[in-house]
């Protein structure tokens, strides 16, 4: 089997075995990412040559026979959200093209630390607002099932780079199902961690209070190690738990459900969802019965409120997170004629830098905190906030996770919902509630949807730092499923 | 600059009544900034203190600095205020070049401290002036306009920033409105910030030195006819930034104030400007738009829950407050209130303290410090504590005078030298010869010599004329270039001549 | 009728500095419009008693002890910035005194 097509877990054991180099790894991918991304575009950056310098520096390690983690020398894709002192920053903006970051974000720095290889960064919706990635300035990315459709977002760049084999892994951000939406559209794995499980420094930020970085990975055990990679108490960031990460690589390992209890959360079971999706859903509950869960429904009342709650609160806290873009002391100025004022060139920059998507959300978000609306919209946005959470807990004293679609439709076609926003949002309906409470969850391939052959997501979600039942749930299924289909979903992709 | 009418303020006093609100800035003197580790000093090199949370990178985060919650905490105790047990910082959103997140991390309507008091004293009299509340926000940089005819923000062609001290943990002091001040507003308003400069040196939470704006000081003043109940529009004038500007100011706003009330005008609420230079107050531009700062929870902060059992240990842990202190010093020195007041009025109780505390008598330490070392700092145009002299090399003259090893004359002459740079006092002696004469024989050398030049005086003397001796002891002193004890001098020239008193 | 106006979107532009021609006004009043309808739908829950959630997980007293570290050089600092003079950042004339 050629390089590419391998887990990460694979690729560490072959490394770490010297049975094969990581410039070796690295020039695998990068050749890939050459033959494949003038058709996906899942990069906006990349970095071959200080990739291969990393690698050549992990090997030389070796050879001198230092003790190395189990991902040193495999290669990821970053998306580029989080910035990266060697390589341009740019969020999918236009007003921070050309942008390089004095400094690294944790994840990246810890990325480092445990010897990844980073071949590049991936392209996003601009300042990670949106489902689709086609609200980049660079031009969407395709998905690899299907290249007329999109590959979900926000963090559609990296999901189309592990699901199109250019890399083994991939970092993302969640802030309201921007991994696991893009995850299960792509057929891949996706986890949002606890909310501050993971460091936001270095994140450039679209909502401080929802955003969480996690990984992408075509396996559950390969998703766990990265997370566990780039996971943990960050002094850096004063909402970052500092708390022991929870064990899940082990978890991933043991993959035994057995007992478990398992609610199906019976707000987002079929009514408004694609028929293909629901099938796939309702017979991997049946495949949970069947492994030993306990399966039960159960209401969550409050998370039917959960999409306009989130799209006040996140546009909210979006609008003061993007008054930094100014073009005062970073990224593009526009209209600076020696004439006009900063108050006019400011107006100016940031009307011809960012997208529409981006002025929506600050325009809508400047409205719900303004003086006379704030108690009306932001305010009573944060109590729904309270009364998810609540849900959340209620229903964890039942069962030990929660399941559902991790989004009502298979991946749409590029084009489809670019003018209709409401529509856009949607994709979120159900990883939503997530994020506004904090909780772990993942999604993992579940099947092809009858009517288009495309990917199917799984969601579980668990307790606050309840992330290694996330992985135990999604490893246990993932050998069922895979048995059953018999080999990885990703292998019914068509051949790029 | 429109010339404006304005009222006497003795008429003024007459027809209205003035109503204070006073809003302190306090730059705290932690090493490191508010939200990140960069140095919190004044004065560096232009954005050499920077990072990426101070500058709004994208992808920074705050965190917030312990240091800066305590000494708030301190400031809310000393202030009597009651202390939150759970609150949040807030983001206030506007837009300016000078604040590079475009929104200021501060406190809404959470603040950390609330409801307290300072007592301050004006003409024997204590005004106590309530405090709303003790906030803690951050600072912002530091903007130069450049070109135009003014170097003012007015005209400039451009404007160039320094984010040194973006991010400088700020305290905010806001008062209750000060009802009731009368004639005495701008003292009070003087006393009040006088008294909140002294209570953060006492706290040492702040090097509190307005001229480079580590406390800045806004002014709202309001009027209302005497009579009624109904308080009038008040206007706030930024940036006072000395003593004496914060009374000229509201004095100012009074007459100003008054004058248009009396004419049928209305006050309009608005921003004003202090001019150091005329006294007067102008309108700041007014803003085409309401400003709508749209407040919000900071969610990169958690909310700020101080244990109450370190509350408690910081209420225990507080210095004597300066009204205190000063009383009881007072009755330590056996000053009188007049006394006192100057000195505290001159800033010298600390240096006086000090003195006293290196061994001076009480009343020579004060002595020494409002006189002559007053008078040199007033020529110097400086500050007592400005001075290159310290209060231990004042007590050492102070002792030298009392050992009689110098006279007050001399002393003078030490603590010029000391000035100077040419040492401490005991180095100053030494190099300038300024020890008395006490050696007997040079001393009567001195006098033979003197006794012969003036024969005339002399026989005066002897026929009984003792008066005439002080022309003689005068000379004593001329020819030993006032190094002779004057007393000594006196007997021995009696003694010489036969005569005794 | 609609939830908010084309003149309020024009203040909330101003606001947010965004300089939008009338053509974007008028197209962003309308979804705007769209999905502020939508979003009130939170204004339907019966809330009452029910605190507000800034945060997502309720950690307090996060600080960090008052130490210096080191800050960016002014090369790293100005290495973004649009325009640069005497090791300051260059900006264009400011018209209003700080808020």
């Amino acid at each position: 089997m050629s390089l590419i097509r391998k887990s990460a877990a694979e690729l560490g054991a072959l490394l770490g075995a010297g049975e094969v180099s990581a410039v070796e790894v690295a020039q695998a991918h990068l050749d890939r990412v050459a033959e494949i991304d003038g058709k996906v575009h899942a990069f906006l950056h990349v970095a071959a040559e200080s990739a291969l310098a990393q690698a050549r520096a992990i090997d030389e390690r070796r050879a001198k026979g230092e003790r190395l983690g189990p991902l040193a020398g495999v290669p990821i894709a970053h998306k580029d959200v989080f910035t990266t002192s060697d390589m341009p920053t740019t969020a999918g903006s236009k007003i921070l093209q050309g942008w390089r970051p004095p400094y690294d974000a944790t994840v990246t720095r810890r990325l480092r630390e445990a010897g990844l290889v980073i071949l590049g960064k991936t392209n996003l919706d601009e300042f990670a607002m949106g489902s689709s990635t086609e609200n980049s300035a660079f031009g969407p990315t395709r998905n690899p099932w299907d290249l007329t459709r999109v590959p979900g977002g926000s963090s559609g760049g990296s999901s189309a780079a592990v699901a199109a084999y250019a890399a083994p892994l991939s970092t993302g951000t969640d802030t309201g199902g921007s991994i696991r939406q893009p995850a299960a559209v792509t057929g891949i794995v996706g986890m949002k961690p606890t909310y501050g499980g993971s460091s936001r420094y270095g994140l450039i930020a679209f909502a401080s209070s929802l955003d969480t970085p996690g990984p992408f990975a075509r396996n559950v055990l390969d998703a766990a190690l990265l997370h566990e990679a780039f996971s943990g108490h960050d002094p850096m960031d004063s909402t970052s738990i500092d708390a022991p990460v929870p064990g899940v690589v082990e978890a991933a390992k043991r993959a035994d459900i057995a007992g478990l209890r398992v609610g199906v959360v019976r707000e987002f079971d079929s009514e408004g969802f694609q028929a293909g999706v629901v099938a796939r859903f309702h017979e991997t509950v049946e495949l949970l019965e069947s492994l030993g869960a306990k399966v039960v429904e159960l209401s969550c009342p409050s998370f039917t409120t959960a999409l306009p709650a989130y799209y006040l609160i996140a546009p909210s806290e979006c609008s003061s997170n993007l008054a930094r873009f100014d073009a005062m002391r970073y990224g593009l100025r526009v209209g600076d004629d020696g004439e006009r004022s900063a108050e006019e060139v400011m107006a100016m920059t940031r009307a011809a830098g960012f997208g529409p998507e981006v002025k929506r959300r600050i325009m809508l978000g400047t409205y719900a905190l303004s003086s006379g609306y704030y108690d009306a919209y932001y305010g009573q946005a944060q109590k729904v906030r309270t009364l998810i959470a609540r849900d959340f807990e209620a229903a964890f004293h039942q069962v030990d996770v929660l399941i559902s679609p991790t989004t009502p439709t298979t991946a749409f076609p590029i084009g489809e919902r670019v003018d209709d926003p409401m529509a856009m949002y949607l994709a979120d309906l159900c990883t939503i509630p997530a994020n506004l409470a904090g909780n772990a969850a993942i999604s993992i391939p579940c099947g092809l949807a009858d009517e288009d052959g495309l990917p199917v997501g799984l969601q579980i979600m668990a307790p606050v730092l309840g992330d290694d039942r996330c992985y135990r749930v999604g490893a246990a299924l993932e050998t069922a499923l895979e048995s059953r289909w018999g080999g990885p979903l990703l292998s019914k992709a068509p051949a790029l | 600059m429109s010339t404006e009418t304005l009222m006497a303020y003795d008429e003024a006093l007459e027809r209205f009544e003035p109503v204070l609100g006073m809003e302190v800035h306090v730059e705290l003197g932690t090493a490191s900034k508010m939200f990140c580790g960069c140095r919190a000093e004044f004065g560096g090199a232009p954005n050499t203190q920077v990072c990426p949370v101070c500058l709004a990178l994208p992808g920074s985060l705050p965190v917030a600095n312990e240091k800066a919650i305590e000494s708030t905490i301190r400031i809310g105790l000393a202030l009597n205020c009651s202390i939150a047990s759970w609150c949040r910082f807030a983001r206030k959103n506007y837009f300016y070049p000078d604040m590079p997140k475009n929104y200021q991390i501060s406190q809404y309507d959470e603040p950390l401290c609330t409801d307290g008091y300072l007592d301050v004293e004006v003409d024997g009299r204590i005004v106590r002036v309530e405090i709303e509340r003790v906030h803690l926000e951050e600072d912002t940089g530091k903007s130069t306009h450049v070109g135009g005819a003014t170097g003012r923000i007015q005209g400039a062609d451009h404007s160039i920033v320094d984010y040194n001290r973006a991010g400088i943990p700020l305290v905010e002091i806001v008062t209750r409105p000060i009802e009731g001040t009368d004639r005495l507003a701008p003292e009070i308003a003087r006393a009040y910030v006088a008294e909140l400069r002294e209570l953060m040196r006492a706290l040492g939470v702040s090097d509190v030195r307005m001229e480079e704006g580590s406390l800045r000081c806004d002014v709202n003043v309001s009027l209302m006819p005497r009579g009624t109940s109904t308080w009038g529009t008040r206007t706030e004038t930024k940036n006072v930034n000395s003593l004496r500007s914060v009374e000229r100011a509201v004095r100012h706003e009074i007459e100003r104030q008054g004058a248009i009330l009396a004419d049928g005008g209305r006050i309009i609420q608005e921003t004003r400007h202090f001019h150091e230079d005329t006294g007067a107050t102008t309108a700041g531009r007014s803003k085409e738009e309401a400003q709508d700062y749209r407040y919000f929870p900071e969610p990169d902060l958690v909310p700020i829950a101080p244990d109450p059992e370190w509350v408690e240990s910081l209420r225990s842990g507080l210095p004597e407050l300066p009204r205190v202190r000063r009383g009881r010093l007072q009755e330590e020195w056996g000053a009188s209130d007049l006394d006192m007041r100057s000195m505290h009025n001159a800033d010298a109780i600390d240096l006086v303290e000090a003195t006293v505390a290196a061994g001076a008598a009480p009343a020579d330490a004060r002595k020494w410090w409002m006189g002559e070392l007053a008078r040199r700092a007033n020529e110097a145009g400086s500050a007592l504590v400005e001075l290159a002299i310290t209060p231990v090399q004042v007590a050492r003259v102070c002792a030298m005078v009392a050992e009689g090893a110098v006279n007050d004359k001399l002393a003078r002459q030490v603590l010029e030298g000391v000035l100077a740079g040419e040492g401490g006092p005991d180095e100053v002696v030494e190099r300038r010869g300024l020890r008395v004469v006490s050696d007997e024989g040079e001393l009567s050398a001195i006098i033979d010599q003197v006794i012969a030049d003036n024969a005339a005086a002399a026989d005066k003397v002897r026929g009984g004329k003792v008066a005439a001796v002080g022309a003689l002891v005068g000379g004593v002193m001329k020819a030993s270039r006032g190094k002779a004890d004057a007393g000594r001098a006196r007997e021995l020239i009696l003694a010489k001549l036969g005569v005794s008193e | 009728m609609s939830a908010i106006t084309r003149d309020e979107v024009a203040h909330l532009a101003r606001l947010s500095r965004l300089a939008l021609s009338d053509d974007e006004l008028d197209h962003y009043a309308a979804q705007l419009d769209a999905i502020i309808v939508a979003v009130a739908k939170v204004s339907e829950v019966a809330a009452e008693d029910v605190p507000p959630s800034s945060h997502a997980l309720p950690i307090t007293n996060v600080y960090r002890p008052d130490q210096v570290r080191p800050s960016l050089t002014p090369q790293q600092a100005l290495s973004g910035a649009p325009a640069v003079e005497d090791d300051r950042f260059r900006v264009p004339r400011i018209l209003g005194e700080e808020a």
